[in-house]
């Protein structure tokens, strides 16, 4: 039987109903469209997929027992390497990754990983087995370790230790566990509850989980070594959102994408005043950048009753850094992109000090980059005023700097980001180990999960030999 | 957990509260602040740490009751526990090597500069403490201030304490007969604080103000707390909250914290209404 050259499609709530709601958008796989593209896989025996997983899942063999219908198998088969496979399956850039190694892809579409494993994950959780499958970890542990940040790096590095027979204790410094993925990313693109669900699992491998507390001011490192932990890792994430650096950035409505989302998603202002954090969205929000964060900043806006959401963009649409698809969801909802597009100057009222409109200046490509991409040249004279309420800066962000500070002997590079050992997470600081953005400046879930993960074995290595085991 | 051993009025406006944190309590240094939630679906504010007690596992805090959450936290009694507590945030204030400080608080900033009028007095530096309110009523701290304080003023701006008048007024008589003067601490109101940095300026005595921001997460992710300092963007959570008073545009400031007040507004109604003992 010929291969289906087509991924099978995954259905999706239409642009029409989904902007009015904060449900999610992709529906899922159902049996049948797991089976059908299951099908798809040509189990090869060297498979480059799993190459192209950051965190090395055996993407063959448990796409192998979906076409089995063993779901609890091919559940417990993707967690051997990956504690999150329901954020993984929804949030991962598998077009980058897996599915652009999969051998299907040269001549067809490629097999619908991410699709296949978010199945899996989904199919676990509603036949109420995770509490089954979950592996018995022995009693007695080898040692006591801390991760900083439950965030998906920290989250990742927590799951692979507790396997590996340590007494684990994460710290989370906000008052919910989950980092980005609870802040940052929304409800559309990963309902909480599923995140809820992937934390308590590791809950359920005996991990410890703090609050309210910040690694570094709360509790200094050096103190945790002094209360008999054998190493650190720093997931400490991204901090300091970079803006604009254009007169008017600090204007009253001018919001970084992690204030604007961290209102919506974490602190829930959408129901204000039932809530107490408020959140100004106005009709019309200008989301500054291109990335999958300036996505979901403008579709929230745009399920928040803005009426005109923009995309300010300063090369074209072949350079947007977000994912394919997010692009296409926003754009579907309405969203429209100014591309060739950069703030010159936030403009706002005298009195209120509020925003009222953003000057903008069209741009030509020029010569390639650092980057690769084409730079972006502004185009004299071409400056043009857009009416705006809200101006969201979705333009990247630099390490957090807290835990650095509290630890000078810790080398930084040139970014502030915490110098490590790619290949095991080691920092400067014997015993210490760090992961994620805070060591790479803001990347993806999915490169934080290997970050902590590759973490978790060093740190492993590192205990064994001081411990002589 | 975060459990109130202690609360008490400390003026009709202004509360206190001892609230069991024992790894804050542990690492809190003058200058530094906590951010609180009382309940899910609650907000997070940042206050200042009035004093600490390592051996009780304590930290106090002072507010003073201006919007909904903290009309909430005043009906908080003791035995009560806060849904969340994280600090201590910012940094520590930096005195550097002054000798001869005067410190001026107002409103609720009076509990916030104690702790480091205190810290100067311990270290043996000359301390001059300056403390306004709108009437007698407002003040409070005056005996606790009086035994730190090489030297001690009340001004109130109806003259039913101290003398009549603003801080700026007795902080300027100083500037004049006192060159030796080497530092100034302000914390309270935004425009107060402005107003003594303008004074200040003039006779080019350095000088530190303590800002109140607007926070989410208070750890330098969201940039919610963003000041425009010497023309820079910082931080307020991770750079501050103490800032050099000469640099700091506090005019962006005040409209930056003015972004919510109708919500605020709005918020602390709908309270009062379901809340009778706070009409």
């Amino acid at each position: 039987m010929p291969i289906n050259p087509k991924k099978t499609e995954m259905e999706k709530q239409s642009p029409e109903a989904r902007v009015k709601n904060f449900d999610e958008v992709a529906q899922g796989y159902k049996e049948a469209d797991a089976l059908k593209e299951a099908a798809r896989c040509l189990q090869c025996k060297k498979p480059l997929c799993v190459e192209g997983c950051p965190v090395n899942v055996n993407i063959p063999a448990f796409i192998k027992l979906v076409a089995e219908k063993k779901y609890d198998e091919a559940a417990k088969k993707i967690k051997e390497t990956n504690s999150l496979p329901a954020v993984c399956g929804r949030v991962c850039p598998q077009e980058e990754q897996c599915e652009l190694k999969c051998i299907v892809g040269k001549k067809n579409e490629p097999v619908g990983i991410g699709r296949l494993e978010r199945f899996v994950a989904d199919a676990e959780r509603l036949s109420g087995n995770i509490e089954k499958n979950t592996v018995k970890l022995p009693g007695k542990k080898i040692a006591k370790v801390v991760i900083a940040g439950s965030g998906p790096a920290g989250l990742t590095c927590a799951g692979d230790l507790a396997m590996l027979g340590y007494d684990v204790t994460i710290y989370e410094s906000l008052h919910a566990t989950g980092g980005v993925l609870r802040y940052g990313i929304p409800q559309f693109r990963l309902p909480k509850e599923i995140l809820d669900i992937e934390i308590d699992y590791l809950r359920k491998l005996g991990v410890k989980i703090i609050a309210n507390v910040l690694v570094g001011k709360t509790i200094p490192i050096p103190e945790l070594f002094k209360q008999g932990f054998s190493a650190v890792f720093i997931g400490a994430g991204a901090g300091l959102p970079s803006f604009l650096g254009v007169p008017g950035e600090n204007l009253a409505g001018v919001y970084s994408a992690n204030e604007y989302l961290t209102r919506i998603n974490l602190m829930h202002a959408y129901k204000f005043p039932e809530t107490d954090t408020p959140v100004r969205i106005g009709s019309r929000v200008a989301v500054v950048g291109a990335g999958n964060v300036a996505m979901d900043a403008a579709r929230c806006s745009l399920r928040l009753g803005a009426k005109e959401v923009y995309i300010v963009y300063r090369r074209s649409e072949e350079e947007m850094p977000a994912r394919k698809e997010e692009i296409e969801n926003a754009k579907d909802e309405g969203v429209k992109l100014h591309l060739l597009t950069a703030p010159v100057e936030v403009l706002g009222d005298e009195k209120t000090g509020r925003v009222t409109a953003m000057k903008v200046i069209k741009n030509q490509l020029g010569e390639p980059d650092a980057s690769g991409r084409r730079r972006p040249v502004p185009i004299p004279g071409s400056e043009y005023i857009i009416e705006m309420d809200t101006v969201v800066s979705a333009i990247g962000q630099s390490p957090n700097p807290l835990i650095p500070q509290s630890m000078p002997e810790l080398k930084l590079g040139r970014h502030g980001n915490i110098i490590t050992n790619e290949e095991n997470g080691e920092t400067s600081v014997p015993g210490v180990y760090a992961g994620g953005d805070i060591a790479t400046g803001a990347a993806t879930v999915i490169a934080a999960m290997g970050a902590g993960k590759k973490a978790a074995k060093g740190m492993d290595a590192y205990i064994r030999s001081r411990m002589n085991l | 957990m975060y459990r109130i051993l202690k609360r008490k009025d400390v003026s009709p406006t202004v509360k206190l509260i001892e609230v069991e944190a024992p790894l804050i309590a542990a690492s809190a240094k003058s200058g530094q602040f906590v951010v609180l939630r009382l309940k899910e679906g609650g907000e997070r504010i940042p206050l200042t740490i009035a004093d600490k007690d390592k051996n009780r596992g304590t930290v106090t805090i002072v507010f003073q009751v201006v919007g909904k959450t903290t009309m909430e936290l005043a009906a908080f009694k003791e035995g009560d526990e806060l849904k969340d507590l994280l600090g201590p945030l910012g940094k520590a204030t930096d005195f550097a090597a002054a000798k001869n400080i005067v410190c001026v608080a107002g409103g609720v900033g009076i509990a916030e500069i104690y702790p480091e009028v205190k810290e100067l007095h311990e270290e043996g530096k000359k301390v001059t403490t300056i403390i306004g309110a709108r009437n007698k009523a407002l003040l409070f701290f005056e005996e606790e201030l009086i035994k730190v304080s090489s030297a001690f003023y009340v001004t109130t701006d109806d003259g039913t304490a101290g003398r009549k008048g603003f801080v700026s007024e007795v902080l300027k008589e100083l500037l004049e007969k006192d060159k030796t003067i080497d530092l100034v601490v302000a914390v309270g109101p935004v425009i107060m604080m402005k107003v003594v940095s303008e004074l200040t300026k003039n006779y080019q005595v350095r000088t530190l103000v303590s800002l109140n921001p607007i926070m989410l997460d208070a750890t330098g992710m969201c940039g919610a707390c963003r000041v425009t300092v010497g023309g820079k963007t910082l931080f307020g959570c991770v750079d501050g909250p103490s800032f050099d008073g000469h640099q700091v545009d506090f005019n962006g400031l005040m409209k930056r914290l003015n972004q919510f007040k109708d919500e605020e507004k709005n918020s602390a109604e709908i309270y009062k209404l379901k809340c009778p003992e706070c009409r």
